[in-house]
């Protein structure tokens, strides 16, 4: 399965460029108040970070967000189209959105593309009928469960995970889980790394909170890079006008009744 | 049948055997399979349906507490094994032509009418799917009743039916300790003990034994926790 045949085509052989992966650690809770989603936020292309602070927590509704694994493209895409999605049929409909919709939605997607969509989704919410956490594959299963963790530093995480879970967790704990979870992830696996990102959904609030944590092998510029307006020198300066005629000129009203 | 469900597309971060080699970071598409054991029994008014709880991408276990034991009308439960998302979409897709035809016919459906339709879907598209699936339920012409449609789409009526990759482990016991006749109790008794030794052999089946009987009087679901399961020799 090559989505990309086309384009190696075009590369007579040579190297394509590689698509930008979130190789990554993902991993949801679903406690006594609502879901704690959390996240590494490192992005891979190849063997080189190609994004340190890659916002892996998507915004699907108000009450629903959704950690993405998996090539990166795929997984932003999705989940704006989703999100769009989920908003219209929010203003048609008047009500708010529940998760098991949003995860219908993308089951239907991703099983009609057979896996060329390579998204691992874990998607979390809080709606009338309850605090729900499931995850969608590439090929369309869904799986739905209190607590599990997606991405290449999944082992590591669900271990913690595992040790730590119980049902009806409070705020605090669960938090602390889910650090702990990712902080595992990001301490081994390659494809995991820098901040942990934290999203806690609750009935009547959602924090984002980016970052929960900081890494602590942050590189300190000693120099910054943004260059102010007006910093440049030129040495010469050239004005060349130019001329516009006015060939034709028609106005058309529009009707507003 | 293609066996396109194994083939490694990318490279693994699980560090399977290509990759420790390379040692990088690369993402990896392995298919989610329920490989599984499941199993249905007829009895005089109604049927016993069983599975284990495991789902797994390549040698990882995504879900350990799966219920591979879908509704697809209030009397009709199917049983689920090959291909996660395949089995899920066929299942789904099959439980909306039944509602409907239900409500056309303003009656509750034929346990025959929902093995022909997952029928018509797995053997038209044969190629494409991976899916075991077995039908079982009460209606009130047959009574309970179990229909097997395997792999490629074959349909057939059978008093006892086991599948998935872990019935091969239990033909034998099948063979030896099914008796015709058996009541509810003796069904699931049965049921559970031949999937707790299928469950000992097959890497691919574990968890927890998830059963359920359906009749007229409605659906009854157990589920027997790990520690719980009928305990044979460890030799």
């Amino acid at each position: 399965m090559k989505p990309n045949a086309a384009l190696e085509g075009l590369f007579n052989g040579g190297n394509t460029p590689k698509a930008m992966k979130t190789g990554t650690t993902i991993a949801g809770v679903v406690f006594k108040d609502g879901v704690v989603l959390g996240a590494d936020t490192r992005a891979t292309s190849g063997e080189v970070v190609a994004d340190k602070m890659c916002a892996k927590i998507h915004y699907i509704s108000p009450n629903i967000y959704c950690c993405g694994a998996g090539t990166a493209a795929d997984t932003e895409k999705t989940t704006d189209l989703l999100s769009s999605n989920l908003a219209i049929y929010s203003l048609n409909s008047g009500r708010n959105p529940r998760v098991v919709m949003a995860v219908n939605i993308l089951q239907d997607m991703l099983y009609r593309y057979h896996g060329q969509i390579g998204a691992n989704l874990i998607l979390g919410g809080v709606d009338c009928t309850g605090n729900h956490l499931y995850t969608v594959g590439p090929y369309g299963s869904v799986n739905k469960v209190p607590y599990l963790s997606m991405g290449s530093g999944d082992l590591a995480a669900l271990g913690i995970l595992e040790d730590g879970f119980k049902p009806d967790l409070e705020l605090e704990p669960a938090k602390e889980l889910v650090r702990a979870a990712i902080k595992a992830g990001i301490m081994n696996d390659l494809g995991s790394g820098n901040n942990i990102d934290i999203c806690v959904i609750t009935k009547q609030r959602v924090d984002y909170i980016r970052p929960y944590q900081e890494s602590q092998y942050k590189d300190n510029r000693k120099i910054k890079y943004k260059y102010r307006p007006g910093m440049t020198p030129f040495l010469t300066e050239k004005v060349v006008p130019l001329k516009l005629e006015v060939v034709q000129e028609s106005v058309q009203k529009m009707e507003t009744a | 049948m293609k066996l396109r469900l194994f083939k490694q597309e990318r490279c693994c971060p699980r560090m399977g055997p290509g990759c420790l080699s390379a040692g990088l970071p690369v993402v990896c598409l392995f298919v989610v399979m329920c490989q599984t054991t499941i199993m249905a029994v007829e009895y005089d008014g109604g049927v016993v349906i069983g599975a284990d709880s495991r789902t797994t991408t390549g040698a990882y276990i995504a879900n350990r507490v799966t219920d591979k034991l879908t509704r697809i009308h209030n009397k009709i439960y199917c049983c689920r094994s090959g291909s996660a998302a395949d089995t899920q979409a066929i299942a789904e897709i099959v439980a909306y032509q039944l509602g409907f035809h239900s409500i056309e016919l303003d009656e509750p459906p034929l346990v025959e009418t929902a093995a022909n339709l997952f029928r018509a879907s797995c053997y038209r598209y044969r190629e494409e799917l991976t899916a075991g699936i077995l039908v079982a339920g009460w209606d009130k012409r047959k009574g309970g009743q179990v229909y097997s449609v395997p792999i490629g789409g074959m349909l057939v009526r059978q008093p006892v039916s086991v599948g998935g990759s872990g019935s091969t482990y239990i033909y034998g016991f099948m063979d030896a300790n099914y008796k015709p006749g058996m009541n509810k109790e003796q069904c699931m008794e049965l049921t559970a003990a031949a999937l707790s030794l299928a469950m000992e052999r097959d890497g691919s089946s574990g968890g927890v034994v998830r059963l359920a009987s359906i009749s007229e009087e409605g659906v009854e679901r157990r589920v027997i926790l790990g520690n719980q399961l009928p305990k044979f020799s460890t030799h």
